[in-house]
């Protein structure tokens, strides 16, 4: 089986975008992307769209029609937050699979304003504020007080992931907020869910992100000079656990993708420089540093505390602002954490390069639950 | 049809609530005879072991441990704030989702492990739309 690898991928500037039509909005990304690479859409052989809110109405072959109907197969795919990484692998499985040499993998998302999540549905009366809450703020702060629970992690500590975040997009200029976030600010924000304050809850934004995935032979032919190779791609569901009705656990399900993607990578967390991970609540990202082993568990708190999971620290997490503050436009996200840690392979990040960065990771979570890792290696 | 709907008394706010308009209301399980595993609502395979027609009801307890919690503050129109949303594990086994009442809403009342009980009552008067009332399942500070 062929090694595969990323020639080409950008992501849009993220924001809202209530003008356009999604197809255009993703659009823009593939067009991108394949700027990026050098080539057109005459040279891909498949597009593999990733898109939630119109899962139903074709956006793939919408993006063809704004862009060139060359009358390749196109997939639509829908896998809650773990959309656009689902994309992304069903490209990479084509070449893998031997299929094709060169295809182009799109995320796009246009969402509305406002809280998802709860609102109740099924038979009778409105359940949401009866029967607890199922507003995504109130699953994911039960979540992290789980880890309150078990190893005493504080309030200041969830929110001091939101000042880092927003530290590291004042350095992203296609974050959608550049502004620096103090911890008072943070902690004295409007209360949403506790223990996670307005500026701890992922900003709803527009975005799209594209990218152009190759076989070994198509790499060599276009030049390995900024190509980045994909080490691994993984997709799990979440397994059996004993709170899940109630609780989604998306610990499980990230420690399963995470295991075999250091596997399939054959490596381990250590050989790590930079993850973008899952911060879709401040309380999550905490959660994430010990399922994807990049400390012991129990261990997150004081991470976040050292400055260890900051730029400049041993191993920088979310240095593109993160989903709470470069934003969350679902199904663009996955292919959007994998732009970032692109750049940083090639050396183009600028003012928020991890230097020296040679090996980077992404992390999704769908919930209900679909976990997507990929991890991404420097070439030349 | 509405006016009939509403002399039957109230309904159950889900359908693992039995008893309701009783003496007696609790929530019912299922419970797999392989593997002990705990379910709400009807099926009839069990998604931990995969065994087939081995779930069996078994009356939950009404007393319980809160596991973690989240005291929301912004909801949708129309829902009173804050509450706190809970989940509590079940003496005997069991985990469910509710809103914890009978105590101020700030986490310095709040601690893990402690003990509640399940109570019943008035969905807070919230309607279906043939006007039938509900009873739903509240936690309170074990007494
Ligand atoms: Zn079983």
């Amino acid at each position: 089986m062929s090694d595969v690898y990323v020639v080409g991928v950008d992501m849009i500037k993220f924001g809202r975008f209530p003008e356009k039509t999604v197809p255009q909005i993703g659009s823009e990304a593939a067009l991108m992307a394949l700027d990026d690479a050098g080539l057109t859409i005459q040279d891909m052989q498949a597009l593999y769209c990733g898109n939630l809110g119109q899962a139903n109405a074709m956006v793939g072959q919408r993006i063809l029609q704004e862009i060139g109907q060359t009358g390749i197969s196109v997939v639509n795919c829908a896998n809650a937050c773990a959309t656009g990484a689902t994309a992304f692998r069903e490209a990479w499985m084509s070449i893998k699979a031997g299929v094709f040499d060169c295809v182009l993998a799109v995320g796009v998302e246009q969402m509305g304003r406002g809280l998802l999540g709860g609102g109740g549905g099924g038979e009778g009366i409105p359940k949401e504020g009866l029967l607890g809450s199922g507003t995504m703020p109130a699953v994911f702060a039960e979540a992290g007080m789980e880890h309150a629970r078990k190893y005493g992690t504080t309030f200041e500590q969830f929110a001091k992931v939101s000042v880092k975040n927003h530290h590291h997009s004042t350095l992203n200029p296609k974050a959608m907020y550049q502004i620096e976030t103090p911890l008072d600010t943070v902690m004295n924000a409007e209360m949403i869910s506790y223990p996670n304050t307005k500026l701890m809850c992922s900003v709803n934004v527009d975005g799209s992100a594209a990218a152009v995935l190759v076989s070994e032979k198509k790499a060599k032919e276009l030049g390995m000079g900024r190509a980045v190779k994909i080490k691994a791609s993984v997709l799990a569901s979440d397994p059996y656990s004993d709170r899940d009705l109630v609780m989604p656990d998306v610990n499980a399900v990230t420690r399963i993708a995470a295991k075999q993607a250091y596997e399939m990578a054959g490596i381990g967390p250590e050989d790590v420089d930079l993850v973008e991970l899952h911060d879709c609540f401040a309380t999550a990202e905490i959660l994430h540093y010990e399922n994807l082993g990049l400390c012991a568990d129990g261990e997150a708190g004081r991470m976040i505390d050292d400055g260890e999971v900051a730029l400049g620290g041993r191993v920088p997490v979310n240095v593109s602002g993160g989903l709470l503050s470069k934003g969350h436009p679902l199904g663009a996200t996955g292919i959007a954490n994998i732009y970032e840690v692109c750049t940083h392979l090639r050396g183009e990040a600028g003012d928020r390069q991890v230097d020296g960065a040679k090996v980077g990771m992404t992390h999704v979570i769908g919930l209900g639950s679909a976990c997507g890792i990929h991890i991404l290696e420097k070439v030349a | 049809m509405s006016e009939q709907a509403v002399s039957n008394g109230p309904l159950p706010v889900v359908p693992y609530l039995k008893g309701a308009g009783t003496e007696d209301p609790y929530l019912e399980g299922l419970k797999c005879s392989a593997c002990d595993a705990i379910f709400l609502g009807a099926r009839s395979t069990c998604s931990k072991c995969g065994a087939r027609d081995q779930l069996k009801a078994t009356r939950l307890e009404n007393k319980g441990k809160l596991y973690s919690y989240s005291i929301v503050y912004r909801s949708f129109p129309g829902i009173d704030v804050p509450y706190i949303s809970a989940i509590v594990d079940l003496d005997g086994g069991g985990t469910i989702k509710g809103n914890l009442i009978g105590i101020e809403a700030d986490p310095a009342n709040l601690s893990f492990d402690m003990a509640l009980d399940v109570v019943y009552g008035d969905a807070l008067g919230r309607k279906d739309k043939a006007g039938n009332s509900y009873i739903s399942y509240f936690f309170k500070p074990a007494v």
